[in-house]
């Protein structure tokens, strides 16, 4: 996944579609205050200078589905792994809720279902149906929306096919009116993904833990982590 | 040798305080009953409502448990490992204080199976646990055993408790060499698993990228913490026992001043390994770790953190020096017990408000149910430690005895 942060207008649709899409419960005022609002994808918005000179920067932060998983290793009963398809799944039903995962991430992009889930009326029959259910005490967190790339790929294999570039959009992708967001194979070599990653302008975040994210941001300039 | 009735006698002190159950007894454990059914209550509740009924959240997903699972571990661990290290040092003076901090356990054994219950630690660290746990009950049971086949003749009316326990102990010249090697291997067996327990409960922490526990020192730093603690707990509990069951002819001050001694020694190296800890992060450490260090020298943690260094070193390191007297102990130890806790929670707590990315931060607060469940574990320790001594002596008689005969025998 490549995010461009240039293009980026701060407009939070793809928070929006990602929770629509995945099924993520919405905390409520008094939990958010606990610290147990969920976002897959996170939203942050930073304000840099002081007036006149005032720079606003925005920054999607989805799972980085890392190529060395900080969160996998430690879990006792690998309940998360990282999948064939580079993707860092976590199997709901196999957690326990130690969450050394969440801890051990760098991202902080795990999230906890710290109750059971409960939905108001109206939102019951908006939920989707593709997705798993997350009962209390288990972690979850993005996954790139696997149940498209599953569809996808069930598709593909029905009409023997390999899947073609950009056939696969998760919700965030699919929703973003700047298109900012570009989902792809990095394996494959003619992805428009992979061509983005290799653009002077990409940085992945933390770079220098040696966790190989696999969300590459474009930007302008240099980003300071900070 | 004595008969069994002789030896009784002789350790009347000894063996008084299991035959009463005064008011005292009763005001002692109606309150600490009272408090561990309430943390069992407010487990449940918990268990049935989630974890939400805590305080933790994002970023802050380990709390009070842990800090309690950190402090709990460390001071039951202490008590066997000291308890073995003194046998094989064969140092006489640890003897009358072995039994009484053997006791760790008997709570602990609910400690671990709680925890396993809802939100186990990791797979070491379970692994480990279980083997320690395992390893020192029969630790602490092979040593009594002498004992309760003397209390086996003693007490006709308790013989259902006893004589399944005393294996049929009748003290013959065999059996006697049978549990010396049986103490001797076990006494070798716990030292490395009591040292690997708080290794890996350190490792939970150190093997992590979060800013400050990621620390090469963490292993021997938490197994010097985890000593220090229970040392003081040790002493805080003998001393209490030789208050309330009349123990002073044998809890004599100069084994206390020897603990006193042991303390001290564990006061400096827990203080060099602090310094140590913190230097290194000041002077070279990343952005993410010099953050997580301001907020605890000046920023938001600062007061917890200068509390614990005065209770862990300030107040106890001239008492130990100038004033190694009882009240002294006690005052120190209580400190010391207090100021490790705070320790572990300043150790926790910090790294997750402030972990690498900057945007992310949280706060915490801990909820009524976690305070609950501190008090009764509290409460739950002191109880498991209040109804052993009832059932079962607290100093050991037969290696009192033995090593009143070898005093006796060649007198310095």
């Amino acid at each position: 996944m490549v995010i461009d942060l240039d293009r980026c207008t701060g407009c939070q649709a793809c928070v929006v579609a990602c929770r629509q899409e995945n099924n993520v419960l919405f905390a409520g005022e008094d939990e958010a205050k606990l610290g147990r609002a969920k976002f897959w994808m996170n939203f942050i918005s930073e304000v840099k200078g002081s007036y006149p000179d005032v720079r606003m920067h925005f920054f999607p932060i989805p799972c980085m589905q890392c190529d060395h998983p900080p969160c996998t290793k430690v879990c006792p009963v690998e309940a998360t792994y990282k999948n064939p398809e580079g993707i860092v799944a976590h199997i709901y039903p196999r957690c326990i809720g130690v969450r050394m995962c969440i801890s051990n991430c760098p991202y902080t992009v795990r999230y906890f279902n710290w109750h059971a889930p409960s939905w108001p009326d109206e939102y019951k029959r908006g939920r989707n149906p593709d997705v798993y259910k997350r009962r209390k005490g288990v972690t979850e967190k993005c996954n790139f929306c696997i149940q498209r790339i599953r569809k996808a790929k069930w598709n593909a294999k029905r009409e023997k096919r390999k899947l073609h570039d950009g056939e696969v959009i998760p919700a965030c992708a699919q929703t973003c009116p700047s298109e900012a967001i570009t989902f792809g194979d990095l394996n494959d070599p003619k992805s428009r993904v992979l061509k983005l990653s290799k653009s002077r302008r990409a940085f992945r975040l933390l770079d220098d833990l040696g966790t190989e994210p696999k969300v590459y941001y474009l930007k302008e300039g240099e980003w300071d982590d900070g | 040798m004595m008969d069994s009735e002789a030896i009784a006698r002789k350790h009347e002190k000894i063996l008084a305080p299991m035959t009463r159950a005064g008011r005292m007894f009763w005001a002692t454990v109606i309150p600490l009953a009272a408090i561990f059914l309430w943390s069992v209550f407010a487990f449940g509740w918990q268990y049935r409502s989630g974890l939400g009924e805590t305080g933790m959240g994002h970023p802050v997903s380990w709390a009070f448990y842990l800090v309690n699972f950190v402090f709990f571990i460390g001071i039951s661990h202490a008590g066997a490992l000291v308890s073995a290290v003194l046998r094989i040092t064969r140092a006489g003076w640890g003897t009358p204080f072995g039994r009484a901090f053997d006791l760790g356990r008997s709570s602990r054994f609910y400690w671990v199976a709680l925890h396993a219950q809802f939100k186990s630690p990791l797979l070491w660290d379970f692994t480990c646990i279980m083997t320690y746990f395992t390893v020192s009950v029969i630790f602490l049971y092979v040593l009594m055993v002498p004992d309760i086949g003397l209390l086996r003749e003693r007490f006709p009316n308790r013989r259902w408790l006893y004589r399944p326990l005393s294996l049929g102990w009748t003290g013959t010249e065999k059996e006697w060499s049978t549990i010396g090697k049986a103490i001797g291997i076990l006494c070798v067996a716990v030292i490395p698993i009591a040292v690997s327990v708080h290794t890996v409960v350190s490792w939970v922490f150190g093997m992590q990228t979060q800013p400050m526990w990621h620390s090469t020192i963490f292993a021997p730093y938490f197994v010097v913490g985890a000593i220090y603690s229970g040392i003081a707990a040790i002493i805080v509990v003998t001393l209490a026992l030789r208050k309330v069951y009349h123990l002073e002819d044998y809890l004599k001050p100069y084994h206390f001043n020897n603990m006193g001694l042991l303390l001290l020694t564990f006061t400096l190296l827990w203080a060099y390994f602090t310094f140590a800890e913190h230097l290194t992060v000041g002077y070279s450490g990343g952005s993410a770790e010099q953050a997580v260090l301001w907020s605890k020298l000046t920023g938001k943690y600062a007061l917890l953190f200068w509390i614990m260094a005065v209770l862990c070193f300030v107040i106890p390191f001239p008492i130990l020096i100038f004033w190694r007297t009882l009240p002294g102990l006690l005052i120190s130890s209580i400190c010391i017990i207090v100021g490790m806790w705070i320790e572990r929670y300043t150790i926790i707590i910090p790294s997750f408000i402030e972990p690498r990315l900057s945007y992310v931060r949280g706060d915490y607060m801990p909820s009524w149910v976690e305070w609950s469940m501190t008090a009764g574990l509290a409460a739950g320790f002191t109880l498991a430690f209040v109804i052993f001594s009832k059932l079962f002596p607290v100093i050991s008689i037969w290696e009192t005895e033995k090593e009143e005969r070898e005093k006796e025998s060649n007198p310095r």
